[in-house]
């Protein structure tokens, strides 16, 4: 009796769930009235970068008229990591047909792609490089349904700043994740780039956030000086990168901002916030009607300066009074 | 939910269902907890997309993917047979080194499929089920493997392969060759499984190296589903399991993702997915139990023993 009663309860609970469509809105959301604008935003995993680029996106929507329950209807789905469930995600919006669909991140933007097959406008965030992934055909014109903002930024001025702070560098030492395609193409553009600076780069990879303590332990003794790429597994484990630096010392750079506020000594990074506004701007852009092929990807042009004092002195580095009057933050 | 959101649930449900017959027979007839396959998934991938970019053709890139699978088995199988490495680790090992095998192979972390030709590509044209394209190529394959299954099973070899799981050492008295038997059999669920990943990552447009997370947790889950359903006895009743069961899991997910409503939010999927897997296994143990007769059991049990006949 108790095993009848518990299938029944199952199956009209799973019934209930994926078979009556009113409850969570109607399958084709083009069938309803037009007053409300659709977005639906997947991404791949939660993560402190990618939230701040959603969070500005929904504000950058919500500034330009589209109020999320007002004017908006906003559609967030994550699929904790998992390609599978991604897939799922995307066919699901891709189903609904809204007005227009989010990726942030790669694996996300591919999914989309893949799932919409261009019959829906596409916006992504947090791509770093959108035409190697055949997101779009080009920077400029990116030729398909889907345009975005990527997260690759110069290399130069981090370098600059970080022989202006720590002179005597010679070795740079950089840790990431080798398996996410966003960090292989940073890695690359640094490399790219030291010669100039007179560095020479000391490698060493995390493919788990656990993992990214030894990964900076192992690098104590080979660099001068540690700098840490957008890359979100190793900022999610910043902590341990920092407790590092500070014993051994070795001062830590970061490239995005935020790792600064968890103790990295400095970075010239953009904000994943001023990436969502912008992705936000374009999204505003082809809700108005125009076409995703012919909008450029964006990419942020500022670069804000973030210092940490304390962790500055714990790290044995002095940072010069100009630079701290030029900081767009100086973290006690 | 629309006829797109079922269609990927089906898709992805199909696509596990071949991961699920590989743990069937790694974790079940084999009894070897078998970990390899979280990277034996990728490599398929990785093999299948590096193979189409490089112009060969899908039908051919998907046997490629399928023999790198095995073949990770294979390494897994001999760490445990010849080095004596316990399996669990053995399985261990052979995931952690595919990571970095995998990016290897595929020289980068992502290779898009994107507008590739692919082994679906063919049956767009011919088949005109349009978005079911894929479901039904893949329900067509799912089912071929699983009689395949099934067959293998009740020949010479796979009868000495299920005894070699269930009583290593009667079928030693019975002149089976364990190691080899676990060589193969798990060379075969991991063959199986490269072959998901490959398809995987032709229906989904993309080989990621971070994809394997997570394979045989579902995998895992999707036979214990189909269990609970059709029972474990018979082969060819716990192989639809395996069909049934994955295709199962996937529409949990999509119920999941669907529960917007009851105030569920983006970060509470996995919860959600966890709460409605284990309501599964409940049912799973409320039908054991209505066989086991607790009863007869307990009084066995607690019985005074029988003085012995002198």
């Amino acid at each position: 009796m108790f095993r009848q009663k518990l299938a029944a309860c199952a199956a009209a609970a799973l019934l209930t769930m994926t078979g009556l469509p009113g409850l969570d809105g109607p399958n084709d959301l083009n069938a309803r009235a037009g007053e409300m604008t659709n977005v639906a935003i997947t991404y791949i995993v939660d993560h402190p970068a990618i939230d701040a680029a959603r969070k500005g996106v929904v504000d950058e929507l919500a500034e330009a008229g589209y109020k999320e329950g007002e004017t908006l209807t906003l559609h967030v789905q994550s699929a904790q990591g998992s390609m599978p469930t991604q897939l799922q995600i995307a066919k699901k919006f891709a189903g609904m047909r809204p007005d227009l669909l989010v990726a942030i991140s790669t694996p996300s933007a591919q999914a989309l792609q893949s799932a919409a097959d261009g019959k829906i406008p596409i916006v992504f965030s947090a791509v770093t490089d959108p035409v190697g992934s055949k997101l779009v055909k080009s920077m400029e014109a990116p030729g398909g349904n889907i345009t975005g903002t990527s997260d690759r930024q110069p290399f130069g001025p981090t370098l600059k700043l970080i022989k202006q702070l720590v002179p005597k560098a010679k070795k740079l030492g950089v840790i990431y994740n080798a398996g996410e395609a966003n960090s292989v193409a940073q890695v690359e553009a640094l490399k790219a780039a030291l010669a100039d600076y007179g560095l020479e780069l000391e490698e060493s990879t995390a493919s788990q956030t656990a993992m990214v303590g030894d990964a900076a332990l192992s690098l104590a003794g080979r660099a001068d000086v540690i700098l840490i790429p957008t890359d979100s597994t190793v900022v999610a484990a910043i902590e341990s990168v920092v407790n590092v630096g500070r014993k051994a010392k070795v001062p830590v750079f970061a490239s995005d901002t935020d790792s600064v506020k968890r103790g990295a000594l400095a970075a010239l990074g953009f904000d994943y916030y001023k990436l969502g506004r912008l992705t936000g701007k374009m999204a505003v852009r082809i809700l108005k009607g125009e076409s995703p092929a012919e909008i450029p990807v964006g990419v942020l042009d500022t670069q804000d300066l973030y210092l940490n004092k304390t962790s500055a002195a714990a790290m044995g580095v002095e940072v010069p009074g100009d630079l701290l009057e030029t900081a767009t933050k100086v973290i006690e | 939910m629309s006829a797109l959101a079922i269609s990927g649930a089906l898709e992805a449900g199909l696509l596990f269902s071949l991961v699920a017959l590989g743990v069937y027979l790694s974790f079940r007839v084999l009894n070897f907890p078998d970990l390899t396959v979280d990277g034996s998934f990728p490599l398929g991938a990785a093999a299948t997309a590096v193979a189409i970019v490089n112009g060969m053709n899908p039908f051919l890139a998907t046997v490629v993917g399928m023999f790198a699978g095995g073949a990770a088995g294979l390494v897994s199988g001999i760490l445990n047979v010849r080095f004596r490495i316990l399996n669990l680790l053995a399985g261990i090992l052979t995931m952690v080194a595919l990571y970095s095998i995998n990016l290897r192979v595929m020289g980068r972390p992502n290779i898009s499929l994107y507008g590739e030709t692919t082994i679906f590509t063919p049956f767009e044209t011919l088949l005109d089920f349009g978005i079911w394209t894929n479901c039904v190529v893949l329900l067509v394959i799912a089912l071929a493997m699983k009689f395949l299954v099934d067959w293998f099973l009740s020949t010479q070899i796979g009868l000495a392969l299920r005894a070699s799981g269930e009583n290593p050492v009667m079928a030693r008295a019975q002149s089976v060759g364990n190691a080899r038997m676990t060589m193969i059999g798990i060379t075969l669920s991991n063959a199986l499984v490269g072959l998901a990943g490959s398809l995987f990552a032709q229906s989904q447009g993309v080989a990621d190296v971070s994809m394997g997370i997570g394979t045989i947790v579902t995998g895992l889950a999707a036979l214990i589903i189909g269990e609970t359903l059709l029972g474990s006895i018979k082969v060819a009743w716990a192989t639809l399991g395996c069909l049934i069961g994955a295709v199962l899991y996937r529409f949990f997910i999509a119920a999941a993702l669907n529960a917007g409503f009851l105030g569920i939010e983006a970060q509470d999927l996995n919860l959600v997915t966890a709460v409605v897997v284990a309501v599964a296994v409940v049912l799973s143990q409320a039908r054991r139990n209505s066989r086991f007769r607790l009863w007869p059991a307990l009084r066995r049990a607690f019985a005074a023993p029988q003085p012995q006949k002198g």
